[in-house]
């Protein structure tokens, strides 16, 4: 396991995902993927649409079964067990809220089915409708709530089971973007407070970002890598991760001897990595973290690190400037403070820019997977 | 026309309005004459008086039509067609429920054509599939035959209610599948997958999901089944023999053998607003199902 360093002596893990892999048909949905989940971490899975997050998700709950490979929970191998048997719920992407029951008896259901007496249900139930604040709406059926009330109907169904693991697909996708930042607060609190593993699935890098205390990238059904926001951010693993994780500027290069890699158009930069001479890399530049002058006011320290361009385009956004600079035939963002009009350069100004040591990062760009700009 | 002026809101609902009643306009003088004319009529004449002729007096209006149904002989009649509709209701729900769900959990393209099959019985007339059916259960037909030599003796099946059954199950059956493959196939699955997530095994999850989401497709199926079993003429009439005299056939006879058309449109005006309460009931309940305004 890729990650076994970031889970020291945590105790078991909530979900353990072995080497798993689903295939639909000659699809290859979720292709050898390997996974442990920390108990009360609030981890996401983050892809663009189609990469298999979502079946691995429905693999936990039980809705898919694994082609190949194991599942355990808290230690438990469930694998095989239909989803009535597995300590876990869902909170879907729809809700799927059962239209035909009011909110008590949608909220009661799992109770029920488990054999809870109806009395002692019905006040759980009560509990946790007012915990998700929608007290005295009991009696209302789904169609009679708004989105929002019905996200908050769905979480409580699922939460009033005390799930060992709670699941959450896009749980925010069909909300606005004010109740889509309320309702995060509001996980994140949820969370905290049962203190169960929330594993939720998103395509969207920010909700993963602001939310999870881990991450796991996927594309194509391959798990590219898990960590924190700030590991993923900083130090991407590969080429994808760097393109899906914020915006950055990739510049393809092989890698020379020396710390030195040799860009596309010859020039020799700095840029310390662990890849054998040769490989083929790309490096990774932050627009935020490029310096940019004119050419003779690189310092010094910074020759073995900087390149030349022309200005193509510069866009005001308030508290920063963005510049388009092109170096021969490469466009590189490049994020600078704003500064008074006649400061800022114009399209055609010759620059240079320059860039810290420790900023750039060097990922290595044969990764089978095939990387798309369009990816989000 | 040049920047033509906004009608106001009123003008535009009465022309759209207009338009909405000229395109109905064809269907509803069709069935003016032909549906509720005719309707009136049997209305009318429930209140008749037989003459010692047959024929009908409309003159002097009464209830007496209305009396004679309440006869054990009638009210016998009555009950008899109106169990054996439910038995044929109740059956086929019970083999195209199955059958429907089958159909809607196919992939598409395999659903297209086993909806064809079911479609293909229609493709010939109805009466002479239903003397199929005399010919395939008479007592020198293919299963008598087979049942004879295999030893069992002879099958005799026609002309008793277990024939009247087995043809209304075949005329009908398709009427329940259709309602009840559109209501499995409109189901949103992903409601089962959450009742299978909140600890629900498969029998829970369709009794307190499936089933219930369903009932639109039962109803409309068990209606449409009902009605034309309870006051079923032809199968009954073609299968059922002498001894099995059904409400349809008895109607029938008022109008034809017996010349008393009065208490034949009685009986029809009966059938007719008992349908229409049972009609309305099922479908109030099933309105307030999903609105929660019963709640």
């Amino acid at each position: 396991m890729t990650e076994s360093s970031n889970m020291t002596e945590r105790g078991e893990p909530s979900v353990e995902i072995l080497g798993v892999t689903k295939r639909f048909d000659e699809v290859v949905a979720v292709d050898n993927v390997d996974l442990a989940i920390e108990d009360g971490e609030f981890f996401a899975m983050l892809g663009p649409s189609g990469c298999g997050k979502t079946t691995t998700l429905r693999m936990i709950a039980g809705l898919e079964f694994p082609t190949e490979g194991r599942l355990k929970i808290f230690g438990d191998e469930v694998g095989n067990l239909p989803p009535n048997q597995r300590p876990v719920n869902t909170v879907f992407q729809s809700y799927a809220l059962f239209p035909h029951m009011n909110v008590q008896d949608n909220v009661s259901f799992g109770l029920r089915m488990n054999g809870v007496d109806k009395k002692e249900a019905a006040r759980s139930a009560d509990e946790l409708i007012e915990l998700v604040q929608l007290g005295g709406l009991g009696n209302r059926k789904p169609s009679q709530l708004s989105g929002g009330q019905q996200q908050r109907v769905a979480l409580a169904r699922a939460l009033v089971n005390k799930p060992k693991v709670l699941l959450l697909d896009e749980p925010l996708g069909a909300l606005d973007l004010k109740l889509r930042q309320e309702m995060q607060t509001e996980l994140k609190t949820l969370q905290q407070e049962f203190g169960v593993s929330f594993v939720f699935v998103t395509h969207d890098q920010e909700e993963a970002l602001t939310m999870s205390d881990r991450i796991a990238v996927m594309n194509e059904g391959r798990l590219l890598q898990v960590g924190s926001a700030e590991e993923l951010y900083e130090r991407p693993a590969n080429r994808f991760v760097a393109d899906f994780i914020g915006e950055t500027n990739l510049l393809d290069a092989t890698v020379a001897d020396g710390d030195m890699i040799i860009l596309a158009n010859g020039t020799r930069l700095k840029a310390p990595n662990p890849h054998a001479t040769g490989t083929k890399v790309a490096m990774s530049l932050r627009p935020e973290s490029i310096e940019i002058g004119r050419p003779e006011s690189i310092p010094s320290d910074y020759q073995a690190t900087s390149l030349r361009g022309v200005i193509a385009t510069s866009s005001y956004l308030g508290h920063s400037i963005l510049y388009g600079v092109k170096v021969d035939s490469t466009n590189l963002n490049v994020r600078s403070g704003a500064v008074a009009a006649h400061q800022r350069f114009v399209p055609g100004d010759e620059v240079a820019v320059w860039w810290d040591r420790t900023s750039d990062w060097v990922v290595p760009d044969d990764e089978p997977v095939a990387v798309t700009s369009e990816a989000s | 026309m040049t920047a033509p002026k906004l009608a106001p809101d009123a003008a535009v609902r009465k022309a759209e309005s207009r338009r909405g009643v000229f395109t109905a306009m064809p269907a509803a003088i069709y069935l003016l004459i032909f549906f509720c004319t005719p309707l009136l009529i049997i209305v009318a004449y429930s209140f008749g008086t037989r003459t010692a002729t047959g024929s009908t007096r409309l003159s002097g209006w009464n209830f007496d039509s209305y009396e004679r149904i309440i006869d054990d002989l009638v009210l016998g009649i009555v009950w008899r067609s109106f169990w054996l509709a439910g038995l044929t209701t109740i059956l086929c729900l019970v083999v195209g429920y199955p059958f429907a769900y089958y159909l809607a959990t196919r992939p598409a393209r395999i659903r297209n054509i086993l909806l064809v099959l079911v479609m293909i019985p229609f493709w010939t007339n109805g009466l002479i599939r239903i003397f199929a059916i005399r010919f395939l259960l008479g007592s020198d037909g293919p299963v008598s035959q087979a049942s004879s030599s295999l030893g069992f003796g002879e099958f005799r099946i026609l002309f008793t209610p277990t024939a009247v059954i087995i043809g209304m199950l075949y005329s009908y059956l398709t009427f329940m599948v259709l309602p009840l493959y559109v209501a499995i196939e409109r189901l949103d699955w992903r409601l089962v997958e959450a009742a299978r997530d909140l600890y629900a095994n498969g029998g829970k999850a369709f009794r307190k999901v499936t089933w219930p989401l369903t009932r639109s497709g039962v109803i409309a199926g068990s209606i449409l089944v009902f009605i034309p079993s309870f006051g079923s003429y032809v199968v009954p009439e073609i299968l059922g023999g002498a001894k099995t005299l059904l409400l349809g056939s008895y109607i029938a006879r008022q109008f034809g053998q017996a010349r008393n058309w009065p208490f034949g449109a009685a009986l029809s005006v009966v059938l007719i607003v008992a349908m229409l309460i049972a009609v309305v009931v099922n479908q109030r309940s099933a309105a307030s199902e999903l609105t929660g305004s019963s709640s």
